[in-house]
């Protein structure tokens, strides 16, 4: 299976996602259809559903988001989910927020609170 | 021809950033993000606040867009030319506002109203509560839109949403929203 990477834009993430189970968004996410933007990240999610690695890890550190990429955040999380119920991967999302970034650290509590996944909410070192 | 002093007069007075009325386009936004980032990159030392702004002054445009972009075949139609309004100024005590005028069909205006009534009664808790049950019950629509924008604007301002609805037509009214950032 092939490396997802997509370059960051003016309003898109940095993605990449990696066959061997590390998974990373970061930058910012503000397109306007954030739909466009994520189904290729949606497409791969679902064939590495059909065989994950033992375990998967998802970085996500974004600066900025809009409210339709919280959407498109949560069906990330809604494709992990299954993998991780039915043990076929054990996995992580790992939440990353800047010092004193409160509105980024209480989104990623946000999700915390409706997705069933382990998450790890730590500031990023300098 | 237009008094363009009066209006620079005016627009000094209420300390405009930036104001546009015209077509909103993902690329004009773009510039218009940039634009504010530099701005605010030499002219607001609190990191917090800067990203408080830049969170909800996307939003905004946003909504304003979307707004847009699902009348786009009514264009030309009626009085409805397309176009919208949004002022970006500065407000007192160092914060800041952020002020759009976009038309919308009757009927949405009677429930986006009843909405905004509802968010402006809620508490920061149930805010949250609303934001989160909104968050993972409803589908994006193929425009992109959550339905999550003006919960998420009330939650990261800390403030009423202020607006209004001004009658145009059988068909449109012009609904302005004004958001400040403290």
């Amino acid at each position: 299976m092939e490396t997802l990477s997509i370059q960051q834009g003016i309003k898109t993430p940095h993605i990449n996602f990696d066959a061997s189970g590390v998974l990373e968004i970061s930058g910012k996410s503000i397109p306007e259809n954030s739909i466009d933007f994520y189904k290729p990240v949606y497409d791969w999610l679902d064939a590495y559903a059909q065989n994950p690695q033992a375990k998967t890890e998802l970085k996500v550190q974004l600066e900025y988001f809009n409210t339709s990429s919280s959407k498109c955040l949560l069906d990330i999380f809604r494709k992990l989910e299954p993998l991780h119920a039915n043990g076929k991967s054990a996995v992580t999302v790992n939440w990353l927020y800047e010092e004193d970034d409160e509105d980024i650290m209480e989104a990623g509590d946000d999700y915390k609170t409706i997705v069933k996944l382990p998450f790890v909410i730590s500031k990023i070192e300098e | 021809m237009i008094d363009i002093y009066n209006v620079y007069k005016s627009m000094k007075r209420d300390d405009i950033i930036l104001s546009f009325k015209g077509d909103v386009t993902q690329d004009l936004l773009s510039s218009v993000y940039q634009i504010m980032e530099s701005r605010l990159q030499n002219a607001e030392e609190d990191i917090k606040r800067k990203k408080k702004f830049y969170h909800i002054l996307v939003e905004c445009l946003q909504n304003v867009y979307h707004h847009m972009e699902s009348l786009q075949h009514e264009k030309d139609k009626d009085e409805f030319d397309g176009t919208a309004i949004f002022i970006i100024g500065k407000a007192e005590a160092g914060g800041y506002l952020i002020v759009t005028g976009n038309y919308i069909l009757k009927p949405n205006a009677i429930e986006l109203g009843k909405k905004l009534e509802k968010i402006n009664a809620m508490s920061a808790e149930e805010l949250r509560t609303h934001y989160l049950e909104t968050l993972s019950t409803t589908e994006l629509s193929d425009k992109g839109g959550a339905g999550l924008g003006m919960i998420d604007i009330a939650r990261k301002s800390g403030h009423k949403i202020e607006f209004a609805f001004n009658d145009v037509s059988d068909t449109y009214s012009f609904f302005s929203l004004a958001v400040t950032v403290k």
